[in-house]
């Protein structure tokens, strides 16, 4: 499945202009710290409203300012882990993969649904966390539950913003490794904001986007960046 | 020596403001006699006073939640000169005195006030009545639930509304299933101080309904009354008003505390 993403936003004086796109491989995005990379997620995942441009995946268009088309977040079929991975800190780790599932129409009983998020939990070498409370999981098993529960909800476009960055060289190696797994097996197109270029090539993402205030001024395959970075930043990146 | 954040002078200087809360407090419970309390409780405006009081006092924190939750919901998700303004508009009741806001009431909605003439054409007439008594109530107490509940909301993080409608919630759904339960403990915290304002309610309520025992007279109102007559009735009515705040101070300190704890609480039985 591709997709398409072109917004305009405005948060206070900062203003974004940008445009990505991908198919079924992870892209990359990258960029300094207030280059936009947190605003063009939630423009796309329908939590900060753009200006202007058009968001598409697959065959659906989430948002066209031309067309007047502006869908609700809950109808985009995005799945947005945040920075600080979004746990709801009231409900435990079993509730909160099922949450997805609590909105979905047709209604599934409790019980099922309960046991589809058990299952996934299993799938991902995390069902002993099921009753755990988010206060008590290490940042690496608040990733996985993060992302257990945007897949649960079976999203044509997953964001993940910046995914790795909290943690540990030991649960970032392991949480590389899991990502890069379950974005393959499940062939789910994601947009995975990093600061890493190890997870570049980890995750198999090929091609980068580099976002410098608030405009992409780069974008292409990791080896094409690596052997002409557009500017310092790129250079650094991956030096 | 272990070091000692306050030292002695600290305590010395301390003991002033703690006295002059505390010392009324001993007064008034040493000044009657367990006998006096009963003739203060058996005497006939006590009864009817309190049933008041507490009829009007739940009616008022129920409607101070269902309009003030929107309003701080409002206040803490929005931004601009507006919402900055409407800020300064709903603390003005704690800075102006009740007196006022009770003649400011009369105006609004006495007989040649504001409202007063539309409202009688359709046939209520609002002051000196019960209902007066909860406007009162309402106009005086509100701002302690609505400050303390948009402080809690402007704390909740803002990725966690928006995973939630990510994951297929409506605006009222992340709102009822992610925003009021993360905000309950500070939600809570404002209505038990919107409560014990309405209960010692007096200036407003004495100018806008007036003091009419069954209809208007509420605890406070009832004190004033017996004050003129029996002094032993007026001190066993307080001392019954300072116990059910005191009731309420308890569940304000802990309720809060609780809901946070319940938490690790469910940790331990997982």
């Amino acid at each position: 499945m591709n997709w398409r993403v072109r917004v305009c936003a405005r948060a206070g004086s900062f203003a974004l202009d940008a445009a990505v796109a991908g198919d079924g491989a992870p892209v990359a995005l990258i960029g300094p710290n207030g280059s936009g990379k947190t605003i063009l997620l939630r423009a796309i995942s329908g939590g900060h409203p753009p200006v202007a441009g058009r968001i598409r995946v697959g065959g659906r268009i989430l948002y066209d300012s031309d067309a007047g088309v502006r869908l609700a977040p809950e109808r985009r079929r995005i799945g947005y882990v945040p920075q600080g991975y979004g746990i709801f800190p009231h409900l435990n780790v079993l509730e909160n993969v099922a949450f997805g599932l609590a909105a979905a129409r047709p209604r599934q009983p409790r019980g099922d649904r309960r046991a589809a998020a058990a299952a996934l939990l299993g799938e991902m070498d995390c069902a002993h966390l099921a009753r755990r409370l988010p206060a008590t999981l290490s940042g690496g098993e608040k990733q996985r539950v993060a992302l257990a529960r945007a897949l649960l909800a079976e999203p044509d476009l997953l964001l993940l913003d910046e995914p790795l960055a909290a943690l540990d060289a030991a649960a970032r190696r392991d949480i590389r490794r899991f990502l890069a797994g379950h974005l393959a097996t499940r062939n789910t197109p994601a947009l995975v904001v990093t600061h890493d270029a190890r997870d570049v090539r980890a995750l198999g993402a090929r091609s980068v986007y580099v976002l410098e205030g608030g405009s992409v001024i780069q974008r292409g395959a990791p080896e094409s960046l690596a052997a002409s970075p557009a500017t310092e930043f790129v250079r650094e990146f991956f030096g | 020596m272990r070091y000692r954040r306050g030292g002695r002078a600290g305590v010395v200087a301390a003991l002033p403001m703690l006295a002059v809360v505390t010392v009324p407090l001993v007064a008034l419970a040493s000044a009657s006699s367990p006998a006096e309390i009963a003739a203060g409780v058996r005497h006939p405006l006590f009864l009817p006073a309190l049933w008041l009081s507490a009829r009007t006092t739940v009616a008022s924190l129920a409607v101070i939640v269902v309009a003030g939750t929107p309003l701080a919901w409002w206040l803490a998700r929005s931004s601009g000169r507006g919402v900055r303004v409407a800020e300064l508009l709903v603390d003005l009741p704690v800075v102006i005195p009740p007196a006022v806001m009770g003649i400011a009431l009369l105006q609004t909605f006495g007989p040649n006030g504001l409202l007063g003439p539309a409202l009688a054409s359709l046939g209520v007439r609002l002051p000196f009545t019960a209902a007066a008594v909860v406007v009162a109530q309402v106009a005086v107490s509100a701002p302690f639930y609505v400050q303390g509940a948009a402080a809690a909301f402007r704390r909740l993080d803002e990725d966690l509304l928006i995973v939630a409608r990510t994951l297929g919630q409506s605006p009222a759904g992340a709102f009822f299933r992610i925003a009021v339960p993360l905000a309950l403990p500070g939600m809570v915290t404002g209505a038990a101080l919107s409560w014990a304002r309405a209960l010692g309610e007096f200036g407003a309520t004495l100018f806008f309904a007036g003091n009419f025992t069954g209809s208007t007279q509420t605890m406070p109102l009832a004190i004033y009354t017996a004050l003129e007559s029996d002094t032993r009735v007026a001190v066993a009515l307080a001392l019954v008003l300072a116990a059910a705040s005191v009731l309420l101070l308890v569940p304000l300190r802990t309720v809060p505390t609780l809901l946070s704890r319940r938490a690790n609480a469910r940790r331990r039985r997982a």
